[in-house]
């Protein structure tokens, strides 16, 4: 039987058991007394810190508030009215840099309002319950493609069937979700839930869902744009960057979403392999998925190595700590030169970097680390061309609009940061400015109508 | 260490800390286990006339309201006087009184008024070696609709008859406890102490619902799907209590008669308040029901820590020293001027105290761009609601204007001492000197 010390690259490091302890659910659910305790935390603050910190702007005070009087269905419909992903969000947003960063009690006590774990609680109550909270309005006789089932495209697609457009909403994989469901943690969305989300969300009607159709592929803009009054692309970033240093095509270097994907979808993690030693190179969220997620395989030593500072990793502090906390070393200012080994990769060399401001620069010294398995997480980008871009991404003017008339787009796809709650946003905001493209009328306000906004 | 011994009405305890006539104190069992903890005395729970004793209900008796974490602020009840018969609580407190003669034990009593029936009772107590007597003309429940308790109390004549039997058939101390079910609690006080009373004790409980449950429509506590109004007590009723023992003590018909202080004390810092405002000694419930007896620990070792830290000897020395400072409003100085002062680095950036002067006081708190609060002089009437609300204790204080200086909302100049009684817009005004 393999273990965590069996050399080479394994399945079945760990005992069923132990798998399944390690991939429970990171934060467990807030029970009901749980929640008021921490739903009387909040001082309701005015104009609240958190509400601005919030990219869907969801009225925070207030869904805590209605926890707090014994009311969670309606503390979740106010969460979902803002968001739709809103349980997802309440999964794997980084609370730490949004909602909870900003809270009051963070500034006083370093213990903010455990928006998250609330947010959670409110949003589970409502989709426990049969149906769906949200009604479409009448038909209008309009039709849009939404291409990209992923958070960007599953909220427009939600928010222009509620407005009473048809949707079809096309996504190149086999099963929609996107990075819900392909490149989050396990542990963040146990349960199957990015599946059961989506079924959910698709409740509200008029979204037919056509998975295997890839842009490019199966489906072309113009072809969209000719059946279709509009179309949002919510396309994501298809491709990984490559490593370039020596030995990066031996065996044994892959890429870390395909990874993440392959556990996310395995069915049995027994029998999904991992090295002995496992080094990750990059600094995101993804490089500690990665890297948290093969510690918990039973790889013996996992390392991050990335090439900059601490503080400019992508990941967010608590991410950090949660990886370190498992066991993961984290080696800053080092970036990979080389890939060692006879075939399969054995070792990788890093050299450490400085930056004096003009660039990073190898200082010369190196490091070598026992390697039978690297990732690479170094960035994905985007795979669509046809439409003008910002930087590496598709640019956008105001909600979403794109360079061609008729042809909207969000989510990591377009500039800003990747983050599931600033897709959702985007779509949503899209799908509102569709609507009043496609009807002439006037939206509503899609944020949260608080404060100097309500007294304007 | 502070003396926290005390003599009320000659009745002596090693501190001031009795537990009040109520479920704690019903039995020998409860008594012995208060005393083990420490409590300085008991006032026995109510007694009743011989015969069948009275009987509760057997559903629930008390209803809640609670704040964060179910922290009890307010509890209610619909328990009656004791359900047990006379003998066994006579001879009980008769054995308890000899296993502690130093602690204080105190009879209440409620029988029907009629002189013999008073008498009767009066004579079987003070068998029992009891240190005094306190008359139930309180309770607000169940008793009352019989013509005793609050329906006593309610009637300042009765009080004053029933106290003058009591004195008349019985030589130890009289304490009448009075209920807050009145407009004005003078009066009653006034007539405990024209019957002879030697103290009053107050308050009592106050009529109360908690809560309805909206499913059966019934109030809480719910007795087979109906309701009725129980004696509410606990620390939500603290402050109307500290206001009757005040209003008893500066009134210059009851002044300087013994109060035993009740009414949702909780820590020895309502103990020392209630002291302050004329209780000789204090009496508590809610607090043992909540937390135990234990809590009598707290009290004590706070109190006496208290008194050292501020120079006072012995428990006297502090009671009723706030009482003078207790005036009408028309007294007040109306050139006392402050103004509250935000502290930005205490300042958690809530926005409360803006949300609370904007809305619902005097636009007198501008907020920046970036979450910075402040005071607008001009607005400013010091109304201290933005103080109330600060979840950060002392990040906003009231700062007072000295004298001579111009209040930038009225334009004028701050004066000296000036009341409502000599102000222009009173019709009433009397020439300044």
């Amino acid at each position: 039987m393999p273990d965590t010390m069996t050399p080479g690259i394994a399945s079945g490091r760990l005992s069923a058991d132990e798998i399944a302890e390690n991939f429970a659910d990171l934060h467990a659910p807030l029970d009901m007394h749980e929640a008021r305790v921490a739903a009387d935390r909040c001082y309701f603050c005015y104009d609240a810190p958190c509400v601005a910190a919030c990219p869907t702007e969801i009225d925070i005070p207030l869904f805590i508030r209605q926890i707090a009087v014994g009311q969670p269905e309606a503390a979740g419909r106010t969460i979902l009215e803002q968001n739709i992903l809103g349980g997802m969000c309440a999964r794997v947003c980084p609370t730490e840099d949004l909602c909870e960063g900003a809270c009051v009690r963070e500034a006083a006590e370093g213990k903010p309002v455990e928006i998250g774990r609330l947010q959670r609680h409110a949003t589970d109550r409502v989709m426990a319950r049969q149906g769906h909270p949200f009604a479409r309005a009448a038909s209008t006789g309009k039709r849009v493609a939404v291409v990209g089932a992923g958070p960007a495209g599953l909220a427009c697609a939600h928010r222009l069937a509620m407005r009473g457009h048809d949707v079809v909403l096309y996504d190149a994989k086999d099963k929609p979700g996107g990075l819900n469901e392909f490149g989050i943690a396990a542990y963040k969305s146990t349960d199957d839930f990015a599946a059961r989300e989506v079924d959910w969300l698709c409740q509200i009607g008029g979204i037919e869902l056509k998975p295997g159709h890839a842009l490019g592929r199966e489906i072309t803009l113009d072809g969209l744009t000719a059946a279709f009054d509009a179309v949002f692309l919510g396309v994501g970033l298809g491709g990984v960057n490559d490593l370039d240093a020596p030995g990066a095509e031996r065996d044994g270097v892959m890429d870390a979403v395909g990874f993440i994907a392959a556990l996310r979808q395995a069915d049995d993690l027994t029998r999904l392999p991992v090295g002995r030693n496992v080094v990750v190179i990059g600094g995101g969220m993804t490089a500690v998925d990665a890297a948290v997620q093969s510690k918990l395989l039973g790889a013996e030593n996992v390392t991050i190595a990335y090439r900059r500072g601490r503080d400019r990793m992508g990941a967010s502090r608590y991410e950090q700590d949660l990886a370190t906390s498992k066991g993961v070393r984290i080696i800053c200012n080092a970036q990979p030169v080389a890939i060692h080994g006879n075939g399969a990769a054995t070792e990788i060399e890093l050299e450490y970097t400085t930056d004096d401001g003009a660039g990073l620069k190898g200082t010369g010294e190196t490091l070598r680390l026992p390697a039978d398995q690297v990732f690479k997480a170094i960035g994905q980008v985007l795979t669509h061309d046809g439409l003008a871009l910002d930087g590496r991404k598709i640019a956008v003017t105001g909600a979403g609009r794109t360079s061609r008339d008729g042809v909207w787009a969000g989510g990591d796809c377009t500039p800003g940061e990747d983050l599931t709650v600033v897709a959702v946003a985007e779509g949503r905001d899209a799908a509102e400015d569709i609507h009043v493209t496609l009807m002439g009328v006037a939206v509503r306000a899609t944020g949260a109508v608080i404060g100097e906004a309500a007294r304007a | 260490m502070a003396d926290l011994t005390t003599d009320f009405v000659g009745i002596k305890s090693p501190n001031p800390f009795w537990l009040a006539s109520a479920p704690p104190t019903d039995k020998e069992y409860n008594v012995r286990r208060a005393f083990e903890a420490g409590w300085g005395g008991v006032v026995w729970k109510t007694l009743g006339a011989e015969g069948p004793p009275v009987v509760n209900v057997n559903g629930p008796r008390y209803g809640a309201i609670w704040g964060a974490d179910r922290r009890l602020l307010g509890l209610n009840n619909i328990e009656l006087i004791t359900d047990r018969p006379l003998e066994v609580n006579l001879e009980e407190m008769a054995r308890v009184k000899a296993d502690w003669p130093d602690r204080a034990l105190v009879a209440s009593i409620m029988v029907p008024c009629e002189e013999d029936a008073w008498k009767n009772i009066l004579a079987r107590v003070d068998e029992t070696g009891a240190d005094g007597i306190e008359l139930n003309f309180g309770c607000p429940h169940g008793m009352a609709e019989r013509g005793m308790g609050s329906a006593v109390g309610q009637v300042p004549e009765y009080i004053e008859m029933v106290t003058r039997w009591c004195k008349k058939y019985y030589d130890k101390p009289v304490i009448v406890k009075l209920t807050p079910n009145i407009t004005d609690i003078r009066a009653p006080a006034q007539a405990a102490k024209n019957g002879g009373a030697d103290a009053v004790s107050l308050i009592n409980t106050i009529n109360s619902i908690t809560s309805v449950n909206l499913d059966t429509m019934s109030p809480e506590p719910s007795i087979d799907g109906k309701g009725s109004h129980g004696g509410y007590c606990g620390p939500a009723v603290k402050p109307i209590a500290m206001n009757m023992v005040a209003e008893i003590a500066r009134d210059p018909a009851t002044h300087g008669l013994p109060i035993s202080g009740i009414g949702g004390i909780t820590t020895w810092r309502d103990a020392a308040e209630f002291l302050s405002l004329g209780a000789g000694n204090v009496q508590v419930c809610t607090a043992a029901m909540t937390y135990g007896f234990r809590i009598v620990s707290e009290m004590k070792a706070g109190l006496s820590a208290w008194m050292d830290e501020k120079g006072y000897t012995s428990v006297d020395q502090v009671v009723g020293r706030a009482v003078p400072n207790v005036t009408d409003w028309q007294y007040l100085n109306l050139n006392y001027v402050t103004k509250a002062r935000i502290s930005q680095d205490d300042c958690i950036k809530c926005g409360r105290c803006f949300a609370a002067c904007e809305d619902t006081s005097h636009q007198a708190i501008a907020m920046s761009a970036d979450r910075t609060f402040t005071v607008i002089d001009e607005e400013c009437v010091a109304c201290n609601l933005c103080v109330d609300v600060c979840p950060v204790e002392n990040c906003i204080t009231m700062e007072e204007l000295p004298k001579g200086a111009i209040d930038p909302r009225t334009g004028k100049k701050v004066g000296e001492y000036a009341n409502w009684t000599t102000h222009p817009n009173n019709p009433g005004a009397v020439a300044a000197e």
